[in-house]
């Protein structure tokens, strides 16, 4: 394809992204607030259901669950609206020679202020339950930016078949509720199996989980084995996204 | 050099393509019936040099549009090819990406991250871009607070200080009130004197034969006439003349 945009890319995605983040807090009048209420109620809930229905002596319960909930509810809303970015978009796609892959890139990105708010959330609770600050924080940032690239490549895949097969975003929103039992979100990585352990890790939903305990409740570093999955997947996953996005974006005039 | 050159295009589009859901892809997946085919374009040829400009007219559906995205790269020809020497701008359709709960100054940032101005760009052009649209004053309201003719204006300021080489034009002139559309159209014969390409798209006749030196006719997807433009605009309007009498009139 003809590349007759020659502008800036990375200045089109921040004007894109900062363009999302003003429409929608504009609009809330509680602004950022609404970023830290659902995970606090769904924080609540849980511990609620797994400390007093079923007994659990754990007093870290709290932090634990919202270690998994803080990714967990970051990749589903970014993947469902990565997903339907490029159909979303019709009025950029057809009308503006931009390059394409900026599109569904961009609306992952723009979930990042509240994926932010939710992080300073789960460390304000980690301290304030008594785990100190410690210098495996450190790996975090590195952490967050593996789940976003996997995102990324992931909504690349599901743009394109959005595009051709509009149930799409139907299947994504399944394969999300789902999600929610298969990622050891309310439950400890150790009752998975031995055997499917290792294999379990290439999920990297999993993975980041798994890392993140290890930092703020262990205060250790993530394992070597575990981290390397989650880089070799998201980055894996980045490059087949741009390759089939690549391959099919020339089909997008005709079919949105 | 030519700056555009469009050889030998066609295009064509897929009936009932508007069908995605799962089930008629399956379908299809299994009974491989033929789908039928409309050609938007068939052998289109024609290529634009330093200083020159192109009009296109045709009635509605004759591929005008097609033409003009093929030209722009958003969509690829099925046969044929599009070479482009340089920087285009398309006012394809004016404030695409214009959000109503954005002020006129976000909007205006946004748009020329779009149309492909750089961040330096945008922060000189900024001031310059306001000053032509006239609405200073109300820069810093909500865009749905605004008009529709101000927020063509506010559109219209953008694409033409892009500063492209190629300017594409999709029946968007006329825009804003008179003194307004006569700014404009000054502001493009500037930028004609200045050696840069036209391509324009437009149903008014008299827009055409003031912008343009060369035209082009579709009809239904051909060429039916091309040359100079006062050439191409007699035999169009001769066309137009027999249709109406072939018709009873």
């Amino acid at each position: 394809m003809l590349s007759m945009w020659n502008g800036d890319p990375l200045f089109l995605l921040q004007n894109l992204v900062l363009k999302d983040f003003r429409i929608r807090y504009r609009n809330m009048s509680l602004g950022v607030l609404w970023s830290l209420l659902n995970p606090i109620v769904m924080m609540g809930v849980l511990t609620f259901v797994f400390t007093k229905v079923f007994p659990n002596p754990d007093r870290q319960f709290p932090v634990f669950v919202l270690c998994g909930l803080v990714p967990y509810s970051f990749f589903t809303v970014a993947w469902s609206t990565g997903t339907t970015s490029i159909v979303d978009s019709t009025g950029l796609v057809k009308r503006v020679p931009l390059p394409r892959e900026i599109v569904p890139i961009a609306s992952v990105l723009s979930n990042c202020l509240h994926l932010l708010i939710q992080i300073l959330l789960l460390l304000f609770l980690i301290v304030a339950f008594g785990n100190g600050v410690n210098i495996q924080w450190a790996w975090l940032p590195l952490l967050w930016v593996l789940e976003i690239i996997f995102v990324c490549g992931l909504s690349l895949i599901t743009s394109t078949i959005n595009v051709h097969i509009r149930d799409t975003r139907y299947v994504v929103e399944s394969i999300n509720s789902v999600l929610f039992w298969l990622v050891p979100i309310f439950y400890s990585f150790d009752i998975i199996s031995k055997r499917y352990a290792e294999y379990y890790q290439f999920n990297p939903l999993a993975a980041m989980v798994l890392c993140l305990r290890a930092i703020l409740l262990h205060h250790q570093a993530p394992h070597p084995g575990t981290l390397l999955k989650l880089a070799a997947v998201s980055c894996g996953m980045f490059v087949v996204g741009l390759v089939v996005f690549r391959r099919w974006k020339h089909t997008f005039y005709e079919y949105i | 050099m030519s700056i555009v050159s469009v050889q030998n295009v066609s295009k064509f589009f897929y009936r009932h393509a508007g069908q995605m859901l799962l089930r008629q892809r399956l379908v299809h997946l299994f009974r491989r019936s033929p789908r039928e085919r409309f050609y938007a374009l068939r052998d289109v040829s024609f290529a634009i040099e330093h200083g020159e400009s192109l009009g296109i007219m045709g009635h509605n559906g004759a591929g005008k549009s097609t033409l003009l995205n093929i030209a722009t790269s958003l969509c690829t020809p099925n046969e044929g090819s599009v070479t482009v020497n340089g920087r285009v701008a398309a006012l394809l359709e004016l404030g695409s990406g214009f959000h109503p709960d954005l002020t006129g100054a976000e909007n205006v940032r946004v748009n020329a991250a779009l149309l492909g101005l750089t961040r330096r760009q945008a922060g000189e052009r900024f001031d310059e871009i306001i000053e032509f649209s006239e609405l200073k004053d109300v820069i810093d309201e909500p865009l749905r607070t605004y008009s529709s003719g101000m927020t063509m204006r506010l559109a219209f300021s953008v694409a033409i200080n892009v500063d492209p080489d190629i300017l594409i034009i999709d029946e968007v002139l006329g825009v804003g009130d008179q003194s307004f559309s006569a700014k404009c159209s000054e502001r493009i014969l500037k930028f004609r004197e200045a050696g840069k390409a036209m391509l324009v798209v437009s149903h008014s006749l008299a827009t055409l034969k003031n912008l343009c030196d060369w035209g082009l006719w579709l009809d239904h997807g051909r060429v039916a006439r091309v040359g100079p433009i006062r050439e191409v605009i007699e035999a169009y309007e001769d066309h137009g003349l027999e249709q109406a009498v072939a018709n009873g009139r």
